[in-house]
């Protein structure tokens, strides 16, 4: 009988410093992955935790885990030659196809972008919509995740940044991300697309933003986050409603989402 | 087959039964009541009749013979992974029908939920049988009718305890048992009415503005989160996994699951403190919408089977049916108007 509870090792191949408290694990990828799924992550003997897949390529994942806790303190004193334990890949995660040929708008907020990361990766030169526009909102610039690829997408001008607070140092924008939904071009509103990721409260205030800009609850998508123990549908962490998080989603259309009462 | 046995045969029986099987039933668990020089009624393995408590309720469901509080999923050594084994002896569980139902509920969801069936849960509960005790009464708290949990044909033996034992086998595997025993024809009667009777609310009913209502305010007040109902339900099915490591060099260690509740501190806490349903009338709603709403939504069946052992358990008297009627009131009330 098979038994989905193992986990299966996985190497680490770089450690990616991004901010004093989060790093970009890139591990040897053995497996099919999603953008927008999760791994169960462990180290037998600390403890296991659901993490976001932010980016892979031909033999790469990459996941970006804040130091926080027990296991992710763990996670930090490791590196390249390393293992880590993992099971999964695990949820729903994005399809592409559903974001083809529209005007694409990605609103992420701190640790939010991870998971669409990929998404915006594989659009920013893509024919496959009709143009990206990428929001970033961060506390502080020391929070700023992914700088040298966040920095390129500024520069070309798919992208805009804003902190919530920032020294006299810091030359960019300032203020909460719903104060610049504004700057998103919306004129062809029927075909506009939104994903909508970040903590619970930020999510709920943008989603409010869009509807009354008129976005159809249809052309909004959102990725839930939840403490998953299994990622198999069994542990009922993440059960909202009767739907499972961790089986359904966590990428949930926002008229499903918003139906989902904690 | 049916049969007679005298108390006496059924003992000889049990002790034939105990090679191939463990027997658990709900026996006497002495001094171990919630207040003091008081017993409690739990599962146990048993060798004789004498040793069973027919007349009362088991405070504990039987779910933990099959699915334990904590249950090692690996152990691990020096980078090797190893799962442990179980007994390979089968179970043979003494229970009533409203927990026949109750272990359906779980079967759905380690069985049925998600992408495959759960591992640690299946092996060992392939190995249960069900020995039905015929139960026609109920006690004082059940509601096992309303819920139409008192009811089932999922039994392998059912059993009519008396000065005679009557005993149906359905199970081809379990007849040899009773071998030398009288043959007496016997079919099983069930609980038609309980004194505790709730109305359950009609599942497309439940609207988001139930959610809010303030009828779950009174939980809040109430509940003090020490998740006894969680944990004597026959249903509730949830988990956290757990690691534990061993020696100065943590190489060796093993990681587990235990049973976690959702009205217990900390079931939804996330990385960075952030959680989901602080106040405790809104654990009590949680849960409620999934005995009574959500899992019927999901499944097409109730989770709750109206064993009412939540309510015995509770130290701050909360009833569950009242908690239902309440809601249904509520409800029906708003549909009205």
């Amino acid at each position: 009988m098979k038994n989905p509870f193992l986990p299966h090792k996985m190497e680490i191949l770089d450690v990616i410093p991004e901010t004093e408290i989060d790093s970009t694990f890139v591990l040897a990828l053995d497996k099919p992955v999603k953008p927008g799924q999760f791994l169960e992550l462990s180290l037998p003997g600390v403890g296991e935790a659901p993490i976001s897949v932010s980016d892979f390529d031909e033999g790469r994942l990459f996941v970006t885990i804040r130091k926080v806790g027990r296991l992710t303190d763990a996670i930090f004193t490791l590196g390249p030659g390393d293992f880590l334990f993992a099971r999964g890949p695990y949820g729903n995660g994005f399809d592409y196809q559903d974001f083809w040929g529209s005007d694409l708008k990605v609103i992420a907020g701190g640790t939010g972008l991870a998971p669409v990361k990929k998404v915006i990766k594989n659009f920013i030169d893509s024919d496959k919509v009709s143009s990206l526009q990428v929001l970033l909102g961060f506390k502080t610039p020391e929070d700023i995740l992914y700088r040298e690829e966040v920095r390129a997408w500024v520069d070309s001008g798919v992208a805009t940044l804003t902190v919530d607070k920032a020294g006299s140092d810091w030359g960019g924008n300032t203020g909460l991300i719903t104060g610049y939904l504004k700057g998103l071009d919306l004129s062809r509103l029927d075909k506009c697309k939104f994903i909508v990721v970040g903590p619970p409260v930020m999510i709920k205030f943008v989603t409010l933003e869009l509807l009354l800009l008129k976005v159809p609850e249809d052309n909004i998508w959102v990725s839930l986050e939840r403490k998953m123990s299994c990622g198999l549908g069994k542990c009922g962490h993440c059960k909202i409603d009767e739907t499972y998080v961790c089986l359904e989603g966590p990428v949930f259309r926002f008229q499903r989402a918003r139906r989902l009462l904690d | 087959m049916g049969y007679q046995l005298s108390r006496e045969q059924f003992d000889r029986f049990l002790d034939r039964l105990k090679e191939d099987y463990r027997v658990f039933g709900p026996a006497l668990d002495e001094d171990k009541g919630a207040l003091s020089d008081s017993d409690r009624i739990t599962y146990k393995e048993v060798s004789r009749l004498g040793e069973l408590v027919l007349d009362r309720k088991s405070y504990f469901s039987p779910k933990e013979i099959f699915y334990p509080l904590r249950e090692t999923l690996f152990r691990f050594c020096d980078g090797e992974i190893t799962v442990p084994a179980i007994d390979e002896k089968k179970t043979a569980i003494l229970l009533r029908p409203c927990d026949i139902n109750g272990i359906d509920r779980l079967d759905t969801i380690f069985l049925e939920n998600g992408p495959s069936e759960d591992f640690y849960y299946k092996r060992r509960r392939d190995k249960v049988r069900f020995f039905m005790i015929e139960c026609t009464t109920g006690f004082d708290s059940c509601f096992c009718v309303s819920m139409n949990g008192g009811r089932t044909d999922r039994w392998d033996v059912a059993f009519r305890f008396g000065e005679q034992i009557l005993a149906e086998v359905k199970s081809e595997e379990l007849e040899p048992y009773f071998a030398g025993c009288a043959q007496q024809p016997f079919e099983p009667q069930f609980v038609t009415e309980n004194s505790k009777k709730v109305r359950l609310p009609e599942v497309a009913d439940i609207t988001a503005d139930v959610f809010k209502h303030e009828l779950w305010s009174e939980y809040t007040a109430r509940c003090i989160a020490c998740g006894r109902c969680n944990t004597s339900c026959i249903t509730c099915s949830c988990f956290t996994m757990q690691d534990a490591a061993f020696g100065a060099e943590g190489k060796m260690g093993e990681r587990r699951r235990t049973w976690a509740g959702c009205h217990i501190n900390g079931f939804t806490d996330m990385a960075g403190g952030h959680r989901f349903r602080e106040p405790k009338g809104d654990r009590m709603r949680f849960k409620t919408m999934h005995k009574i709403n959500d899992y019927y939504r999901r499944f097409g069946k109730h989770q709750c089977v109206g064993c009412g052992r939540c309510e015995d358990v509770c130290p701050q008297y909360i009833s569950f049916a009242r908690c239902i009627n309440t809601l249904s009131d509520v409800t029906r009330e708003r549909k009205s108007k």
